[in-house]
């Protein structure tokens, strides 16, 4: 047993943690259906999105560097950040220059990466998270499950619960419209008073400086723009050339994600307030974060920086769908999470992500960006075997059944063997109880096997 | 001229349910061919590359390739082993010259069954019958590394009085994964649970796939579960022993 599977079994018996995922992701993946059904030539689009990727992964130095020269141009500051720690030191310094008590934080999976909500409560700064999952999490004081629906791991009914208990005044209709004008009272004046508005991107456009944020509830905008400061944080791999291909990316982004044409709210933020303008902050600072991804790029994961965090790969996948987003333990959860979260928290601890996979590439085949992701699980496979990171039982019965197998008519014995054993534990062409498979018999039998091999009886009837 | 065709076995069907491959050669035969077993193959080493086992999945794959150069094409009765020599030898032997272009010969005429039948023989059954009504479950490497979802549907189609009833799901894993299904047991059973659901509600007599982990996996589940559904390899049906025990019913 492990922290993993511990977690995984505590999820597979919580009976409304999978009604609240079907429904979500159950949904994503049928409107995501209809959609890309719809789309004109959808695989050259994927072609063409990781080929742009692809292409800015590989120049990342002075695509960055002109993204930097047009914020600078257009009034925004331009901050760099390696690690975690330093982006959040970054981000603490500006808000604490800035004399902020309390910040409005829009949706980041950035932000979760580098640990800013706890950064920001050790500062003593007041956080509010404007995004309506963002805001249920932070109430009920719980980790994001889902890289899009951050709350997905909780029904309806629960999220009803939460805000009569916690709202100052909760709505009385048990209707979706209800609560949301409840989250609206809640979090409306905070969100304007806020003396700091933190995002992410989902698109950071060299040529033209400017900081690209979707959103579906508005509350990006509403975050962002009132405050007197605006501080983006932003992994390094987000940089696209130009506007055409950020909105290439942007049809890829929602269609993979819900399904949906385009988010409700898609902005462009270009420098802190200009002369004239009649609202917008008065600063604008950009913090361009590494945290491991550079590492990436150079040691074999360079195609999982194509990722645009859309969730279609955990929507799609199997192992996601029983265990939900919290029992893989790290920011980033499905299968992209297994491939990022041995970078971000090392390997060691988080072998169990890279194999509880069965490799069946759902999550390639809906990948906007082809990630192959089944084959990154493989290579960290093969890193954590090359490591001797797997278990010692493990290397030594691999090992003696390829010592076997290389070795054909030893093989063959070692079958005929097998096959009798086999069939002494079986009654009725079935085996209930298997040692050494007991993970196989604990729940669904396994046929006995025939009397004698394919092998010997191919021998058998070949004999003149 | 018949065609020289060499059968991978597989460890799995040569193990456990030999008449696999079995049908497997009386389909051929019955399409042309002229079928040979090569004596040095045991298993293509999809358990070792899976585990990150490097170095044994490679010496796995220069005896399968040894095994197999000399034929004209090779066929194999799993899409999941057929898909690792056609799709993952050549990756493990991609910084190796000599062994390089070997794997790729090997790799270029290595067939799924099935897809062979249909698309390289344009072979259909003939005169076989069977008055059932099936359900299909595409297994994923078939599927999603050769592209077989048309072609067994193609050779069931010429069965007289089959019938196939859509799978709900039908393209969705079955929770099998190979040593997954051992190493996370307790996520593995939640996944063909929910597989032996939707194939109990076709209301199908016989499950029916293309590779045997899945269907052990899934027939495994039905039959705890008290289900009266059968399974075979698709290529049972089609080579005309439908007629013969499903999976764990005796001889």
């Amino acid at each position: 047993m492990s922290a993993f599977t511990d977690r995984a079994d505590a999820a597979l018996a919580d009976p409304i943690l999978k009604i609240a995922v079907e429904r979500t992701a159950g949904t994503a993946e049928a409107k995501r259906t209809i959609a890309i059904d719809a789309f004109p030539d959808f695989e050259a689009a994927r072609t063409r999105a990781a080929a742009i990727k692809d292409h800015v992964i590989a120049h990342l130095g002075p695509y960055l560097e002109q993204f930097e020269a047009n914020a600078v141009a257009a009034g925004a500051k331009v901050h760099w950040a390696s690690t975690a720690d330093e982006a959040c030191k970054i981000v603490i310094d500006i808000c604490q220059a800035a004399g902020a008590k309390s910040v409005a934080r829009s949706k980041s999976m950035l932000g979760e990466e580098i640990g800013l909500p706890h950064a920001l409560a050790e500062a003593g700064i007041g956080r509010v998270e404007t995004d309506l999952a963002e805001h249920i999490i932070q109430l009920a004081d719980e980790r994001p499950s889902h890289i899009i629906w951050p709350a997905m791991h909780k029904t309806r009914e629960q999220v009803s619960a939460l805000f009569k208990a916690k709202h100052r005044s909760p709505h009385v209709e048990e209707t979706i419209a209800a609560m949301a004008q409840s989250a609206r009272r809640e979090l409306r004046t905070q969100m304007l008073s806020a003396d700091v508005g933190i995002s992410g991107a989902n698109f950071l456009i060299a040529d033209s400086g400017a900081v690209c944020t979707v959103t579906n509830e508005g509350n990006a905008e509403l975050s962002l723009v009132p405050p007197r400061v605006h501080i983006v944080t932003a992994g390094i791999e987000k940089i696209v050339p130009s506007m055409p291909h950020a909105i290439h990316m942007l049809r890829m982004l929602a269609r993979s994600a819900t399904g949906a044409a385009l988010t409700q709210y898609t902005t462009f933020y270009t420098g802190p307030k200009r002369a004239g303008d009649r609202d917008g902050p008065e600063e604008m600072h950009i913090v361009l974060v590494d945290n491991g991804r550079t590492k990436m790029r150079d040691e074999g994961l360079a195609e999982m920086l194509r990722c645009i965090r859309c969730g279609a790969c955990m929507n799609h996948c199997v192992v996601f769908r029983q265990i939900g987003g919290h029992a893989y333990g790290g920011t980033y959860p499905g299968p992209m999470g297994a491939v990022l979260t041995p970078v971000l928290d090392g390997l060691a601890p988080n072998r169990d992500l890279i194999h509880a996979c069965t490799l069946n590439g759902k999550c390639q085949e809906v990948c906007p960006v082809r990630i192959p992701l089944p084959t990154l699980l493989k290579g960290w496979r093969e890193k954590s075997w090359r490591e001797g990171l797997e278990p010692t039982s493990m290397r030594a019965g691999l090992g003696l059944w390829a010592w076997v197998a290389t070795r054909p008519r030893l093989y063959r014995l070692g079958t005929t063997i097998a096959v009798r054993v086999l069939r002494l534990l079986g009654t009725k062409g079935w085996i209930a109880k298997l040692p050494l498979a007991g993970g196989w018999t604990r729940h669904r039998d396994m046929p006995k096997p025939a009397a004698q091999t394919f092998m010997a009886q191919y021998k058998k009837a070949r004999r003149p | 001229m018949p065609r020289n065709v060499a059968l991978f076995v597989t460890c799995l069907v040569d193990m456990m349910r030999p008449r696999i491959g079995f049908a497997a050669i009386r389909a051929l035969e019955a399409a042309g061919c002229d079928v040979v077993v090569p004596e040095g193959q045991t298993c293509c080493g999809q358990p070792a590359l899976n585990s990150g086992d490097r170095d044994h999945a490679a010496a796995l794959a220069k005896q399968t390739i040894v095994a197999l150069e000399p034929y004209e094409a090779v066929v194999v009765p799993s899409g999941s082993c057929a898909g690792t020599i056609r799709c993952h030898y050549p990756e493990i032997f991609a910084h190796d010259p000599e062994w390089l272009p070997r794997a790729q010969a090997v790799a270029r005429k290595t067939w799924e069954v099935m897809a062979y039948l249909d698309e390289i023989c344009g072979w259909r059954p003939e005169g076989v019958s069977m008055d059932a009504m099936a359900t299909y479950h595409d297994s994923c490497s078939g599927l999603r590394e050769l592209g077989i979802k048309a072609q067994p549907r193609r050779l069931l189609k010429a069965i007289d009085g089959l019938r196939i009833a859509p799978l709900q799901g039908e393209e969705t894993c079955c929770g099998f994964g190979g040593t997954f299904c051992v190493k996370y047991p307790a996520i593995s059973n939640a996944i063909v649970g929910e597989k032996a659901y939707a194939i109990d509600a076709t209301g199908a007599d016989l499950l029916l796939a293309g590779d045997l982990g899945c269907l052990m996996n899934m027939a495994g589940k039905l039959h705890r579960q008290g289900s009266k559904i059968r399974a075979f390899h698709a290529i049972e049906l089609i080579a005309g022993m439908g007629d013969g025990p499903a999976i764990g019913e005796e001889a």
